[in-house]
């Protein structure tokens, strides 16, 4: 039970990344490889306040704007020094590294005896329901600490996700659709393009430094490594959650990445239960990333030369 | 009220696929005046157009439009003035977006987008309204993604969306002569409406010459990247489908006989 609980606030803070991969592939199909980088940065800033005994919500308000800047960057990179969308995101991620174990100093930073948002919530939760002993759900134990972690967590996932979904219905957010889907119309209606993916990439790459953040404070420790190969973690999260849902409107792709996210992370909690190497996470993730890219092409193309098939029989 | 004086351009310049694009086109256009452009392939026509949208910047000479001088201009600052129509009809508008989006946001051609609603109840009347005049029923369908339309239905929406906020300049490039003739023969009314309604200036690109001379009120004729006749008043008035078309044989004569006779005066003179 705890396992499946710890899974799952992951999952929902990870769906926080998910948000940042679609905004940027989905929206702008612009592949941002920043996000490696950005989801440590966020990590980094708030360990790095939280050590110096700044308020949790400031550190954390310090990733995320971290995040966007480390985004925009990419975006002005692309837009106005014509740098290629991959080479933007690896100049951008690359630097990061170096600035992230600036920010926090060494590799690795304990947070285990500062107040986090994560202790904060505990508190919290101490408060509003005595104690903090464990819980029993459905004759489960459930400790205090992981049952207000993961609706902590909950609550900001469904705040940021109402919050994207509205802001996607603004003229500014459908503008960014619209400079995503067809740049040339919307460049034709007095919007520029640059502006918007700047903005896009800066939203996106906050979104993603708060995934971080929030992570390192959940599990306890800021890593200057976290962020490898969370861009496939995002991709995967977001393809999964629009197999789900099955496409549709920006709200159901929306509420597709949160359930894409969270369903990831349980079935690679449940592979690692059931004797999974950790160090092959990573390849499995890619591999399955490769695969969710080439099948619908396949598939298609399967169905046609079924088709074709049958109509030269008939 | 569109001035555009002297202006050249050359693509891919010292190369050896140097283009010649424009050659010192100079054309007035008084306000509410519907100017059609006709020429051979590649004699710049499109590409004056593009100038004037702003593309890409001119080489040299200077565009000013309505008081305005644009000539420097980046594309989406010019559209505060400027409605446009492309050739491709999946240009003018985004088709993962719905109907009511695209409207919305022609709504606020070259206006501040903040955080306001892009849609409301409202508006959506409005969209209603205004659809409807285009007599395709597609008021029923402002939920549906623009992708799932036809080529025409696109184009008009496109041209409705252009006009939305009346600009002081509308550019058409050839926005009929990737439909069928169905199609483009509706466009073209559609077009000859909203630009008889709003006294709209307008710059349209053609390969019709049926078009030219049934449309608009003055004709301007290009040929490598120069404007070869410009047709207006009483001999407008006069000219017919046959004798554009002999002119443009003329173009093609002299294009022909050039070579020849330059074979000829380097064989004797050299």
């Amino acid at each position: 039970m705890n396992l499946l609980i710890g899974a799952t606030t992951i999952g929902l803070i990870l769906a926080l990344l998910a948000f940042g991969v679609y905004l940027s592939f989905r929206i702008f199909s612009f592949p941002d490889i920043t996000t490696d980088g950005s989801i440590t940065l966020g990590a980094a800033v708030t360990a790095a306040l939280l050590v110096h005994n700044f308020a949790p919500w400031e550190a954390t308000l310090a990733g995320f704007f971290a995040g966007m800047l480390a985004g925009s960057i990419t975006g002005i990179l692309h837009t106005k020094f014509k740098i290629n969308e991959l080479l933007s995101g690896i100049l951008v991620m690359t630097a990061l590294y170096s600035i992230n174990l600036h920010v926090m100093g060494k590799s690795n930073v304990p947070l285990m005896n500062h107040v986090t948002l994560a202790s904060q919530a505990e508190s919290l939760f101490a408060l509003l329901f005595g104690g903090t002993g464990d819980l029993f759900i459905l004759g489960w134990p459930v400790s205090a600490r992981d049952a207000s972690a993961l609706l902590g967590v909950a609550l900001i996932v469904c705040l940021l996700g109402t919050s994207l979904f509205l802001f996607f219905r603004t003229n500014l957010g459908t503008a960014m659709r619209a400079a995503g889907d067809n740049a040339q119309m919307i460049r034709a209606l007095g919007v520029s393009v640059d502006f918007v993916l700047i903005l896009g990439l800066a939203i996106s790459n906050g979104l993603i430094a708060l995934a971080g953040s929030l992570l390192a404070q959940y599990q306890g420790f800021a890593d200057v490594q976290m962020g490898v190969g969370m861009i496939v973690w995002g991709l995967a999260s977001v393809i999964i959650g629009e197999a789900l849902v099955g496409g549709g409107g920006i709200g159901i792709l929306i509420i597709g990445a949160v359930m894409g996210s969270v369903l990831f992370r349980l079935l690679v909690a449940i592979a690692l239960r059931w004797g999974l190497n950790p160090n092959d996470l990573k390849l499995i993730t890619a591999l399955f990333v490769f695969i969710a890219l080439i099948a619908p092409a396949a598939i298609r193309k399967l169905k046609s030369t079924t088709a074709s098939n049958s109509s030269a029989h008939a | 009220m569109l001035e555009i004086s002297q202006i050249r351009k050359t693509f891919h310049p010292d190369t050896p696929n140097e283009v010649r694009a424009l050659r010192g086109v100079t054309i007035t256009l008084e306000k509410g005046t519907f100017l059609i452009i006709i020429g051979t392939n590649g004699s710049g026509k499109s590409t004056l157009l593009n100038a004037v949208a702003g593309t890409f910047l001119v080489d040299e000479g200077t565009i000013t439009l309505g008081g305005h001088p644009i000539t420097s201009w980046a594309e989406h600052q010019r559209a505060k003035l400027i409605g446009r129509v492309f050739q491709n009809p999946f240009s003018g508008t985004a088709p993962n977006m719905t109907i009511a989006e695209n409207l919305a946001l022609a709504t606020r051609r070259g206006q501040r987008r903040g955080f306001g609603w892009a849609l409301n109840r409202s508006m959506m009347g409005e969209l209603q309204d205004r659809v409807r005049t285009l007599n395709m029923g597609l008021e029923q369908r402002l939920e549906n993604p623009i992708g799932s339309l036809s080529g025409g239905q696109r184009q008009a929406l496109t041209l409705l969306m252009a006009s939305w906020l009346k600009p002081e300049l509308l550019l058409l490039d050839e926005h009929t002569a990737a439909l069928d003739p169905k199609s483009a023969d509706q466009v073209i009314r559609l077009t000859h409406d909203i630009i008889e309604r709003d006294h709209l200036t307008t710059l349209m690109v053609t390969h019709s010459m049926q078009q030219a001379v049934n449309l608009g009120d003055r004709i301007v004729m290009m040929h490598r990247g120069e404007v070869l006749h410009d047709l207006f008043g009483s001999e407008r008035a006069r000219v017919r489908p046959e004798e554009l078309l002999q002119r443009f044989d003329e173009v093609r004569r002299r294009e022909r006989l050039d070579p020849a006779v330059a074979e000829m005066l380097r064989k004797n003179y050299i």
